[in-house]
């Protein structure tokens, strides 16, 4: 190890260094596609290891690798300097490799506690102990700073909370390897910070993290190694204070940078904000979810939303849209009052609403690409009039080239799409309608660079055509860039709203922190 | 994984391709057993023979079967088919004794038509129960089930009624172009569900709604009216059924009409290859599970199984189908190819 100079938190003066974890020259082949093509990966106790790239760059394969998921073709896996190989989840962990995936995998309708333990539960005279497994839950979850009540059931609580629960899971089996595939994607800034206060105290008792996000801020915040990846290649291994952000993006990406770049935007739209507002939200509100709100939309405005978890960002959007009944307001939509009964109704009068929870509220895995893009229009000509085929394939071409969602095979399934192409199909849905009003809710959620880049012109280019769009994104970056108006939420409710003529994240930052409650997040 | 796939691999792949295959192997039994087995025979301008009869004994089941296959694909399940089908025959044998003329075309035409209206009644208070009032499939269901028999005992008083209609008994008896009219009743509403499904947007709909009911909801999709058509077609399947097993022996016995007949209608499904879990389904491989169904009916006598042995077989061929279906089942008889990623998610609880 004398390549490398370690830091002091990386592991201490006078030990030895020998990784816990070496993978070497791996590689794995699906099909004709190599996924994994000679990569490489070594991990120390005691220190946070990024693993960075582009979504499609391996990054999940490596790790699926690592954990059993897949069978690894060529290469070898080293634990402790011995060589391994893992067949099956179960083995990876019982060699200490614990992992939280993306998305949150629990068993909704059981208790945070069963959740927590689930497969070694507690047993007493043969019995499933009850009381020491609630009790042992609590302990973890105190450990990690997030106090609820393990006897409650899981569904009850937000995927914030959700995916807190995960972690708990997989340290509770205290683990050796820590693997976090995206665990911050559903996480509010508090939330983020009291994980990475757990991932410390976890990497000075020795622990190897994995850490895989797309926030660069929160890798140069919290690890202290990264491996690069690109098109399931090994790029580099580095140290994170080594590298800067600028090269770091560069060495995962190259050209899209540029996109980003042009898309910082000229003045905001000011003209916008004349005439009759398309959309008109006044004292819009529902009991326990979100405060009596005013809300204005005009042609070919942007207006971002913003504001953490919980702050009742995605609960405005969500009734805007009807998707959740209103108990108080008034909705006006191009000067015709409307109480909005239900998607049906607001989709006929072209509003369109990409949820947050992709996975559970936007595509449909088991249809094709072209049904999926295709789904809203047909919902609203109704099943009688089918969509005829020669407007299907015009269509579906136009907007699998117009967005560059690949594979460029309308009849692929939804499921084998990588997130941020199947966040572009479920774009195309929306863009198909030919909605007046767009609401989006994280649209770019653990979604790659360069699809986001994409995701975010498009959004521009629609605004300048004139359609309205709400946009909303935990990144105040994305929400700044994009929006001619801004609105930020907090305890759901609305706190303040300005012109976006060079508002700075700070500036938003201190808006949200301005009348801050000393409890802080709600449900946290 | 883009390889070009041959033409073998195709084949192998097709989702058909297990149905057909235990079709296959089950009537190469029956050959092997009874040579005789397939003969068709030209009788009096019918043909008879093994095999005519397997169509026409699979009629019930394969009417039941494609409503099922619909009620299916969105997820749900509908357990009072077979009672449905017995208050569908008992409404048609009182209306026919009922009537002035009894043997009349237009008594049968009449009595027929207006049982299967109320079927679709039924199977809309399904729909009701399903879709309005958000009743998990199966309790929703089962209240039909049971009580569904009670209501056909009302109607026919208790009593086995039975009916004096040649046009009603050509239902199950006849023949129209050398074929058992029942059968191709069957056929009928097979062409009729399958261009109701695929060449509207019916299909696609369904199948949305099956596999991610929010997601539909929020695209626009009109999920309840969806359920709710599938439910009342369902019922509309049963009644038919129920009037071709009526026709059969020109009676009705509330008791024991078209009883089990859901559990034999979902094992056609499923081996045709819907899966239970709601989502994509397949009409055709509905049609072969049915036909499967009554090949195996056929065949027990034919190979001189004893009756008294008659459900164990049956149980036995059923598991010997589903393990053939089973991509796992499947891998572990193909074992010693070299290991291919499987594309599994890890549980994050996958006990050791």
């Amino acid at each position: 190890m004398t390549q490398m100079t370690e830091p002091d938190v990386v592991t201490a003066p006078g030990t030895d260094p020998q990784p816990v974890i070496e993978m070497r020259d791996i590689s794995i082949t699906f099909g004709a596609v190599r996924a994994l093509d000679e990569v490489s990966l070594r991990l120390f106790p005691g220190e946070v290891h990024a693993l960075m790239g582009e979504n499609g760059a391996g990054k999940s394969t490596l790790i699926k690798a690592l954990t059993g998921v897949y069978t690894i073709d060529e290469g070898t896996v080293l634990v402790e300097g011995e060589s391994h190989e893992f067949h099956s989840p179960a083995a990876s962990q019982a060699a200490g490799i614990s992992t939280v995936y993306q998305e949150v995998n629990l068993v909704p309708n059981l208790t945070v506690a069963e959740n927590m333990l689930l497969g070694r539960e507690p047993r007493r005279f043969g019995a499933i102990s009850v009381r020491e497994m609630n009790r042992r839950a609590r302990r973890t979850l105190l450990h990690l700073g997030v106090d609820i009540d393990p006897r409650s059931v899981l569904d009850e609580h937000p995927i914030a909370v959700q995916q807190l629960v995960a972690i708990a899971r997989a340290v509770d089996v205290e683990a050796k390897v820590l693997i976090l595939d995206e665990p911050t994607s559903s996480l509010d800034a508090d939330e983020v910070e009291k994980l990475f206060t757990v991932m410390r105290r976890l990497r000075d008792e020795g622990v190897a993290i994995v850490f895989v996000s797309h926030f660069l801020d929160q890798i140069y915040e919290i690890a202290d190694r990264m491996t690069i990846l690109r098109n399931g290649r090994l790029v580099e291994e580095r140290m994170v204070a080594e590298t800067t952000q600028l090269e770091l993006v560069r060495l995962m990406i190259g050209r899209e940078l540029e996109t980003l770049e042009r898309l910082d935007r000229e003045a905001p739209n000011t003209e916008a904000e004349s005439g009759t507002p398309v959309l008109k939200a006044v004292g819009l509100g529902r009991k326990n979810t979100l405060e009596a709100t005013d809300l204005e939309l005009f042609e070919g405005e942007v207006v971002g939303i913003a504001g953490l978890l919980g702050s009742g960002r995605t609960e405005l959007a969500r009734l805007l849209f009807g998707a959740d009944h209103a108990d108080t307001g008034e909705l006006t939509v191009r000067s015709e009052k409307r109480r909005l009964r239900s998607p049906r109704h607001a989709i006929d009068r072209r509003i369109a609403f990409s949820s947050e929870d992709r996975k559970a509220e936007g595509v449909v895995q088991d249809l094709t690409v072209a049904d999926n893009m295709l789904l809203a229009l047909q919902a609203s000509r109704g099943w009688l009039r089918p969509i005829p085929q020669a407007t299907r394939t015009k269509l579906v071409t136009e907007y699998i080239k117009a967005l560059d969602i690949r594979p460029a095979d309308p009849t692929a399934l939804m499921r084998n799409l990588s997130g941020g192409n199947q966040q572009k199909v479920l774009l195309a849905r929306w863009l198909i309608t030919q909605p007046d009003i767009l609401i989006l809710d994280e649209p770019t959620r653990g979604i790659d660079i360069g699809a986001k880049a994409q995701i975010q012109a498009k959004v521009a280019e629609l605004a300048a055509q004139g359609m309205s769009v709400v946009f909303i994104s935990a990144e105040l970056e994305e929400v700044l860039r994009l929006s001619d108006r801004l609105v930020v939420m907090r305890d759901r409710r609305k706190i303040d709203e300005r012109r976006n003529d060079d508002v700075s994240v700070r500036d938003v930052l201190e808006i949200i922190a301005g009348e801050a409650h000393p409890e802080g997040d709600p449900h946290a | 994984m883009p390889e070009s796939p041959t033409l073998v691999v195709r084949v192998l792949r097709h989702p058909l391709m297990w149905p057909v295959l235990a079709l296959g192997v089950l009537l190469v039994i029956n050959v092997g057993v009874k040579p005789s087995f397939l003969d068709v025979r030209m009788q009096d301008g019918h043909l008879y023979g093994n095999v005519v009869d397997i169509m026409r004994n699979s009629a019930p089941v394969m009417l039941v079967a494609l409503g099922m296959t619909l009620v299916i694909a969105t997820r749900g399940i509908d357990l009072s088919v077979g009672a449905i089908a017995a208050i569908a025959a008992a409404v048609a044998c009182t209306r026919i004794i009922g009537a002035g003329d009894e043997a009349a075309l237009s008594t049968a035409v009449m009595a027929m038509t207006y049982a299967v209206v109320v079927c679709i009644a039924l199977g809309a208070w399904n729909g009701l129960l399903v879709s309005v009032l958000g009743i998990q499939p199966i309790i929703a269901t089962l209240i039909l089930m049971v009580a569904g028999r009670g209501i056909s005992m009302a109607i026919t008083d208790g009593q086995i009624t039975t009916v004096n209609n040649p046009w009603f008994s050509d239902l199950a008896s006849g023949f129209v172009l050398t074929l058992p009219l029942a059968f191709l009743v069957a056929i009928g509403v097979l062409a009729f569900t399958a261009v109701l499904t695929r060449r509207t947007a019916l299909g696609m709909l369904i199948e949305s709604v099956g596999i991610n009911p929010e997601a539909s909801r929020l695209a626009g999709v009109r999920s309840r009216t969806i359920i709710w058509t599938v439910y009342a077609f369902s019922g509309f399947c049963a009644g038919l059924a129920g009037l071709v097993i009526a026709a059969n022996t020109n009676s009705v016995n509330a008791n024991s009409l078209g009883l089990w007949i859901e559990l034999d209608a979902i094992l056609a499904v499923v081996i045709g290859g819907t899966s239970l879990a709601g989502g994509r389904f397949s009409l055709m491989g509905t049609f072969i599970g049915a036909l499967f169904i009554a090949t195996l009916t056929r065949t027990i006598p034919n190979i001189g199984i004893p009756s008294d042995l008659n459900y164990l077989f049956k149980a036995v061929v059923v598991i010997a189908v589903c393990l053939l279906q089973s991509p796992k089942a499947r891998a572990v008889l193909r074992a010693g190819r070299p290991s291919s990623p499987r594309p599994v998610p890890a549980k994050a609880g996958s006990p050791a």
